[in-house]
């Protein structure tokens, strides 16, 4: 590593030094409005990476091809889908390394490479290597920096809409918690929106769960973004529905999703209502959190019936009515990282949540031939009332166990989830995307 | 008439033959939180507050977020002085256009149906297009006053003009003085509670324990199969972690109910076999409802259906003072009434909704209606009105299951009811008549006909 340079800026301490205690401010959509933190560095030499350049030319943004003597630099996308083997990353990656210091606080680092096919050992190894690249840079990120990449499959163009999405995504500050992740794209599918102040105008969601914390604040994202809401949420939580509701002109359902019939009621409340919904969100999720050796069936049996099996019988229902989806429906569905590496004491609460993730997967290949996509989004450590109820040392040291070294807001889960609804996303299928500041536990 | 005057000879004309026929007033649906027993969940809770919070469920459920009504009525029957303006000041709290007027009505346990009366004549007259009529009371947060004594004694300091002066008149302040006095649960003129009262008339008519008893059985049993058929999902938004009636219960027995003690009329020497106990009685509750209405343009306009329109209502009020008659018959006189203005017999009911202040109240109207004797001599007519249908009667349970938080009562029955009668003229294809008794405080009662709409 070299040595901090004087001319380094103030604000970005020495790499070697122990960590700064204070975490960063995260950037989020009101601190940043702009799509892109200028200038940006676009890296490599293929026709991909002159696609890319012209793409952000085209969004205004000021775009160079080297670091140069740039003072400060907000964005670098690093294109390397035409790599063949290790040793050609080097001289992709490497000019990124003088410029670490010169990186504005908030920074976004995207990579657009290519996943490994089993074609070939020495293309895979180095498309196999951008992965470890990037989860190690954005470990080493300061500042509320990002460091993400895109994988699209061969044959995807890079200016496919779910690819131009996704970097789009991962440059504008919606993804503020979202560090050391890959979003797969799978297919040219989707549109791109003409209208980014409202990507979702015009279409119609649902989010179940909605009332209060995470639901409340992925409702609340989905409107800003232009979207219908009908916000589901069981009885008992009726009138904070109803304030939601209130708020953002919605249409309130109270409905308990694991009661017999839920589907079903769903379904004609909708054509009551003539609703057809472009975008699901199963958000509606419980904890019940026993060490395995004391699990009960009251504990697990909520869990397994709300967290996952309620998701199953309502997306059944909504598919058999052939009328309650719209085209190209989006579905996403609220995994976790505890579903990922496991936790201690979250047994049923993990199975669950592993099991969502296998779900969307097999969800997205039904979903797919109406253009349709299903996706999860797998929530670290988020700051809701569930949280603020743990013990003080637990908490923090659940804040501080991920490279941004904080806890996420339940805006950032909804953010991610406004991406995954939108049109541009439709080559984006059976995903889980890490909404966790690249918490240490897992992949 | 407040209108302004038709600008046209021809706009005269067509307004005042409007005018001759009045317009259909219209239950376009309702809201209320489930009910709570006094000290639970609700407990410390404002009327205000209830009452604002089932007012947000209905704007939610209806899309009127900005709307500008025409009026919301509704009441609370214990209530604070401080809230003289009740209905206004929660309505301001609501996403509503703050221009919407709102008065407070008062008729006891009938306040909710008054205030549904109230909005449909004005509908009806075509001084408004819509409103809302509300009501909410919590038991757990009845006012408690000071001491007559007390009171002119502060205002004597207050108006004081030197201190010596107002120390002069708090010096009449005497310790017996200063103890809180709570709402009175008595009737101020016989001394006696509502319960007591009840316990009188239902001896009186011979009224069993076992009668009483199934009664209350069956009301819990049909309100939780309402639940469970989902009937509630549209009337009901969960407040406070309650998502259900808290009193009800869906696993309630004869052995259960059974094996309760009287409470009422224990110490009447007038009562020889006390039958009146907390399972067949009503318990103090805190809650709130609201229905909306309109005329079929509005209704129209807002893209909502119709459920069923206002047809007529009637007041009563007995002599229980003087004991001729019992505290809570008053409808019993008053649906005659309705039904002769209306030329139907009894038996043209479709559906019956007879508010469950006790189970001997609605069985001893009932009993009222069959008694030849009754007939005869108290409502002056040639014959007994005779039985009803029984299973047509409080078809998704009432009070002794939901709870009866008094003003808001009425606003649960009619939105009920309105939704039952829409259901079941789609079913059936024929137009269905229902029926609403509300009792209340110092030997009144209202009474309302509704029948349905279908477009």
């Amino acid at each position: 590593m070299p040595t901090p340079a004087s001319s380094a800026p103030p604000r970005c301490p020495d790499r070697q030094a122990h960590r700064p205690s204070r975490p960063a401010r995260l950037l989020r959509r009101e601190d940043r409005p702009e799509p892109v933190l200028g200038p940006v560095v676009v890296l490599g030499d293929s026709a991909g990476a002159d696609q890319v350049a012209r793409l952000l030319l085209s969004w205004g943004a000021d775009v160079r091809r080297r670091f140069e003597e740039l003072p400060r630099v907000g964005s670098v996308i690093a294109v390397l889908d035409e790599v063949s083997a290790p040793d050609q990353l080097g001289p992709i990656l490497l000019p990124l390394s003088g410029a670490m210091r010169s990186l504005a606080p908030g920074a976004r680092v995207v990579t657009i490479s290519r996943p490994a096919t089993g074609e070939d050992p020495s293309r895979d190894a180095a498309r196999g290597a951008v992965e470890g690249f990037v989860r190690s840079l954005a470990h080493e990120m300061r500042g509320g920096a990002t460091a993400n990449g895109i994988l699209a499959a061969d044959g995807v163009a890079l200016d496919a809409p779910a690819v131009i999405g996704a970097l789009r995504f991962f440059l504008s500050s919606r993804s503020a918690f979202v560090t050391g992740q890959f979003l797969e794209v799978a297919s040219e599918a989707g549109t791109l929106t003409e209208d980014q102040q409202q990507p979702l105008a015009g279409r119609t969601a649902l989010v179940t769960g909605a009332a209060r914390g995470i639901g409340a604040a992925i409702a609340r994202t989905l409107a800003a973004d232009g979207a219908q809401l009908v916000v589901l949420d069981v009885p008992a939580a009726g009138t904070e529905l109803a304030r939601l509701a209130n708020e953002l002109r919605a249409v309130p359902l109270q409905l308990d999703v694991t009661s017999g019939g839920a589907g079903r009621r769903l379904v004609q409340f909708l054509r009551e209502k003539s609703l057809t919904l472009d975008v699901v969100v199963l958000n509606a999720g419980i904890t019940r959190d026993k060490m395995f050796a004391n699990m009960t069936p009251d504990r697990w049996d909520p869990v397994i019936a709300v967290n996952i099996t309620s998701q199953l019988s309502l997306m059944e229902a909504l598919l058999e009515a052939g009328d309650a989806l719209g085209d190209q429906p989006r579905v996403v569905s609220l995994a976790s990282t505890s579903g990922i590496a496991g936790n201690r004491g979250q047994t049923n609460y993990a199975a669950s949540k592993a099991g969502v993730m296998a779900f969307v997967d097999a969800l997205s290949l039904r979903l797919a031939d109406a253009g349709g996509t299903a996706n999860a989004v797998a929530p670290g450590f988020i700051e809701t009332e569930m949280t603020a109820r743990m013990p003080a040392l637990n908490r923090e040291i659940a804040r501080r166990v991920n490279s941004l070294q904080q806890g996420g807001l339940p805006a950032d889960v909804a953010e991610a989830i406004s991406f995954l609804s939108s049109a541009e996303a439709g080559g984006i299928q059976g995903q889980t995307l890490r909404v966790c500041g690249q918490n240490i536990v897992g992949r | 008439m407040t209108e302004s005057r038709p600008a046209t000879a021809a706009a005269a004309h067509e307004a005042d033959s409007s005018r001759a026929v009045l317009r259909d007033a219209l239950v376009l649906g309702g809201n209320r939180i489930p009910f709570a027993r006094a000290g639970g969940p609700y407990a410390g809770i404002s009327n205000q507050d209830l009452l604002t919070a089932v007012l947000e469920g209905l704007v939610a459920r209806f899309g009127l977020q900005g709307e500008r009504l025409g009026e919301i009525a509704g009441g609370a029957v214990l209530k604070l002085a401080a809230d003289l303006n009740l209905t206004r000041e929660s309505a301001l709290g609501t996403p509503l256009d703050a221009r919407t007027p709102a008065i407070d009505m008062g008729r006891a346990c009938a306040t909710g149906l008054e205030s549904v009366v109230h909005v449909s004549n004005r509908i009806q007259l075509g001084q408004i297009d819509s409103a809302i009529a509300c009501g909410v009371d919590s038991a757990s947060d009845s006012p408690i006053e000071v001491t007559p004594r007390l009171r002119r004694t502060l205002h004597r300091a207050f108006a004081a003009k030197t201190p010596l002066q107002r120390i002069k008149a708090l010096g009449a302040i005497r310790p017996g003085d200063l103890a809180p006095v709570p709402p009175r649960n008595s009737e101020p003129r016989t001394g006696l509670s509502m319960g007591e009262h009840m316990a009188l008339t239902a001896a009186e008519w011979g009224i069993t324990r076992q009668a009483q008893d199934e009664l209350a059985l069956a009301s819990h049993q049909k309100l939780a199969a309402a639940y469970e058929a989902g009937f509630l999902d549209d009337l009901v938004t969960g407040y406070r972690g309650l998502g259900r009636d808290q009193n009800l219960r869906a696993d309630s027995s004869m052995e259960k109910l059974a094996s309760l003690k009287p409470v009422f009329g224990v110490k009447s020497p007038q009562v020889a076999e006390p039958t009146m106990t907390a399972g067949n009685s009503t318990p103090l509750s805190d809650g709130a409802s609201a229905v909306l209405l309109g005329s079929a343009e509005w209704a129209a306009e807002h893209d909502l259906t119709p459920l069923a329109r206002v047809v007529d209502a009637r007041i009563s009020a007995v002599d229980f003072v003087h004991g001729e008659e019992g505290l809570l018959m008053a409808p019993a006189y008053a649906v005659p009434e309705l039904l002769d203005a209306n030329g139907m017999t009894l038996q043209d009911v479709d559906l019956y909704e007879i508010h469950e202040a006790f189970a001997s109240t609605v069985l001893a109207t009932l009993a009222a209606w069959e008694s030849e004797e009754f007939c005869r001599h108290k409502l002056g007519r040639d014959s007994a009105l005779g039985s009803i249908d029984r299973d047509r009667l409080n078809v998704t349970g009432s009070s002794l299951a939901a709870g009866h938080p008094f003003a808001a009562t009425g606003g649960r029955i009619v939105a009920t009811l309105a939704k039952l009668l829409h259901q079941r003229a789609l079913e059936t294809g024929r137009p269905q008549r229902g029926l609403i008794s509300v009792c209340a405080a110092a030997g009144q009662g209202s009474v309302a006909l509704l029948e349905s709409v279908t477009s």
